[in-house]
């Protein structure tokens, strides 16, 4: 037992050496130097408090569609839709705050009662992809693909349609909310501690709901062996769902949060790839929620870090993708090594 | 609409078609053998850039093309040694590998954005090119066209029609039958792989050296494309006409979308472009409906009449996969 474990740690440091090797590689191919880069990603993410709340803004989101996704994962469904969950949710909680603009219901009340409509939608968007999964017989890859394409037609349509800013529409979004109706913040820091705390919660949740409960075991076995679950009573197609849904509603709390504590408006590009990262954080995970909180801030670092290479080192801001999808797939790659590896011993 | 501006219209259809149907036909060949190649996205992109940027370098067309399938063809390598070897899951390697050859190609293709480069000329073929209506139609195109035409010819052929084909469709349908006929169903995996791979890299070249020429980095409108040429594979059933007719349905219904925004003035014009998705969703509903067990429960219920005629709507319609889709092959 130990010895795998240790095996394991052993073979993921192998493929982390060998992702920044071939990353290196890349960027020596391209005339920069590997260090400066990795150097200024890592001063352009922590090298500061500002910074520092700069990359825990983009590690909300993560968080909190990672934690759907291990619950997903866990029972046996890829939800690739969860990038379009995500964007219904910052819709959902853009109209509950339209809806509500003018009443005169405290403030507070309202950015929770949009957050929760924001769950909903998420968690209806998600509903769409599991009953096209469990009805209707259409693969959850195929179908998320392309309700995440509706999505964005949804968000559009609503930007330059129905919900446009006074005069012209634009890509810039909806009308801004006034302030009080936005999350409040930390001192001179963009970071709420209020949406930290949420996307916090949700985690501990998941992992709870998973290590600790018969709901979580009964969706860990539906996941594991469709067949012997059914014939073991447990009903297969409503767990399935279940999982879909609680996914669904925390992408959707993601979305709210984008529009209730970053954006304070709706945007074309309000899902910024957060679901399909987050997707990467469960695989990089192996689905262990007890990972998902380092590797989380650790991908946001990347993201955040990235931002000022075209600035200072004239690279493409893209390297960050480049070398989260370049560890994960070396990370994918040395877990088969290993497996064939300990296999044969 | 006069008669002439229609014609060219639909010849740009079947143009703008022609990067489509190499990946759909790619993914086609390598899902018919038991590999599902969810890079695809990513293969485009990337391909597409290094096209691009190959031709520019070299001002080779050619190069240009033979790149783009190269790193095709190495994408779908990683891919069926991930999956066929090393018996991990197609899908997270797939998905993976789509998300980081799309950054990839958007890191790597900086340098040539926005440039003027080398891109296809119209070839009109001599003779045809002058017969009514089908001339400009179909026989003053880009040669990339041609080849596109002739790929699904070729692609429905292979399988139908010769025995390799015949033991292609057992790999995928049952590998072990297949195994104790002679085949080596994993060294042909991987064949196939490899070789739909090379053609769905030569849809990315298709765009940045023909019908979107240039590489724009983000702004190229090549992001997304991938996933609906795997939603067409999966219409399509399999079937390389099928298939083709799939891709030739999506991209009218694209050019559709940008002849009528002068008349639905109303529909912001991001949502015509898009509005070929939602209907992707409906025929994948509507091909994939029939496998479902509550639909069988229902027409059992219904009278005779009624019974019949459903199921032989939902039979017409419905497509199912290779058997050994995404399972991966022991000997024992």
């Amino acid at each position: 037992m130990l010895k795998t474990r240790f095996g394991g740690v052993l073979f993921q440091a192998v493929a982390f050496v060998l992702a920044m090797s071939f990353v290196s590689l890349i960027l020596v191919a391209v005339g920069a130097s590997p260090l400066e880069a990795y150097k200024n990603m890592l001063t352009g993410s922590v090298g500061s408090m500002r910074k520092l709340a700069e990359v825990l803004v983009s590690f909300v989101p993560l968080l909190l569609v990672t934690a759907g996704l291990l619950l997903t994962f866990s029972a046996g469904l890829w939800n690739i839709g969860v990038e379009g969950q995500i964007v219904l949710g910052a819709i959902g909680t853009t109209w509950a705050l339209r809806y509500f603009v003018d009443s005169t219901l405290p403030p507070a009340l309202i950015i929770a009662l949009s957050i929760l409509a924001g769950m909903f939608a998420g968690a209806l968007w998600a509903a769409f992809a599991g009953i096209l999964k469990t009805f209707g017989g259409v693969n959850e890859i195929f179908g998320g693909l392309g309700l995440n394409f509706v999505s964005t037609a949804l968000t559009l349509y609503l930007i330059f349609g129905p919900w446009k800013r006074e005069g012209v529409a634009s890509m810039s979004g909806t009308e801004p909310f006034p302030d009080i109706f936005s999350l409040p913040q930390l001192p001179d820091l963009r970071i709420s501690p209020w949406a930290l705390g949420i996307a916090l919660v949700a985690i501990v949740v998941v992992y709870f709901i998973l290590q600790g409960t018969y709901f979580g075991l009964r969706i860990k076995a539906v996941g594991k062996n469709f067949r012997a679950a059914y014939l073991l009573g447990i009903p297969t197609w409503q767990y399935s769902l279940y999982s879909f849904l609680i996914c669904g509603a925390l992408a959707g709390a993601a979305g709210a949060l984008q529009v209730t504590a970053v954006y304070h408006r709706l945007i074309p590009s309000i899902s910024s790839g957060y679901g399909y990262l987050g997707l990467m954080v469960a695989m990089l995970i192996n689905y262990q929620a007890i990972w998902a909180v380092p590797v989380a801030f650790f991908f946001a670092a990347l993201n955040i870090g990235s931002i000022q290479l075209p600035i200072v080192l004239k690279l493409d801001s893209s390297l960050s993708g480049v070398l989260q999808g370049v560890l994960v797939l070396f990370v994918l790659l040395m877990e088969g090594v290993r497996q064939k590896f300990v296999k044969k011993v | 609409m006069n008669q002439e501006t229609l014609l060219v219209g639909l010849a740009g259809v079947l143009a703008a078609a022609a990067p489509i149907i190499f990946a759909v036909m790619g993914e086609t060949l390598s899902e018919r053998a038991g590999v599902i190649n969810l890079s695809m996205n990513g293969t485009i992109l990337l391909t597409a850039m290094s096209g691009f940027a190959v031709a520019y370098s070299t001002d080779s067309l050619l190069l240009g093309f033979l790149a783009g399938m190269l790193i095709g063809a190495l994408v779908a390598l990683i891919v069926a040694f991930a999956s066929i070897t090393l018996k991990q899951s197609q899908v997270a390697v797939g998905f993976v590998l789509a998300l980081t050859c799309r950054d990839l190609a958007y890191f790597l293709g900086n340098p040539f954005m926005g440039v003027a480069g080398p891109r296809l000329q119209a070839f009109p073929i001599p003779g045809l090119r002058d017969v009514p209506f089908l001339g400009p139609l179909f026989f003053r195109q880009e040669l990339i066209t041609y080849v596109s035409f002739l790929a699904i010819f070729l692609a429905w052929l292979w399988i139908y029609r010769t025995r390799p084909g015949l033991m292609l469709q057992g790999i995928g349908e049952k590998p072990a039958a297949a195994y104790i006929r002679g085949a080596n169903v994993n060294l042909l995996r991987y064949v196939y792989t490899v070789i739909g791979g090379a053609l769905i890299g030569l849809a990315g070249p298709a765009y940045s050296l023909g019908v979107r020429a240039g590489w724009m980095g983000t702004i190229s409108g090549l992001d997304g494309i991938g996933w609906i040429a795997l939603s067409i594979t999966i219409f399509g059933g399999w079937n390389p006409a099928r298939a083709a007719f799939g891709a030739y349905l999506f991209a009218l219904l694209q050019w559709l979308g940008l002849v009528l925004q002068p008349v639905l003035t109303q529909v912001p014009s991001q949502v015509l472009q898009v509005a070929p998705f939602p209907l992707m969703i409906l025929t994948l509903l509507l091909v994939n409906i029939g496998n479902a067990e509550w639909v069988e429960r229902t027409l059992a219920a219904m009278p005779e009449g009624a019974r019949k005629f459903f199921a032989k709507l939902l039979r017409t319609m419905r497509t199912s996969p290779p058997a050994a889709l995404g399972v991966t092959f022991e000997r024992d």
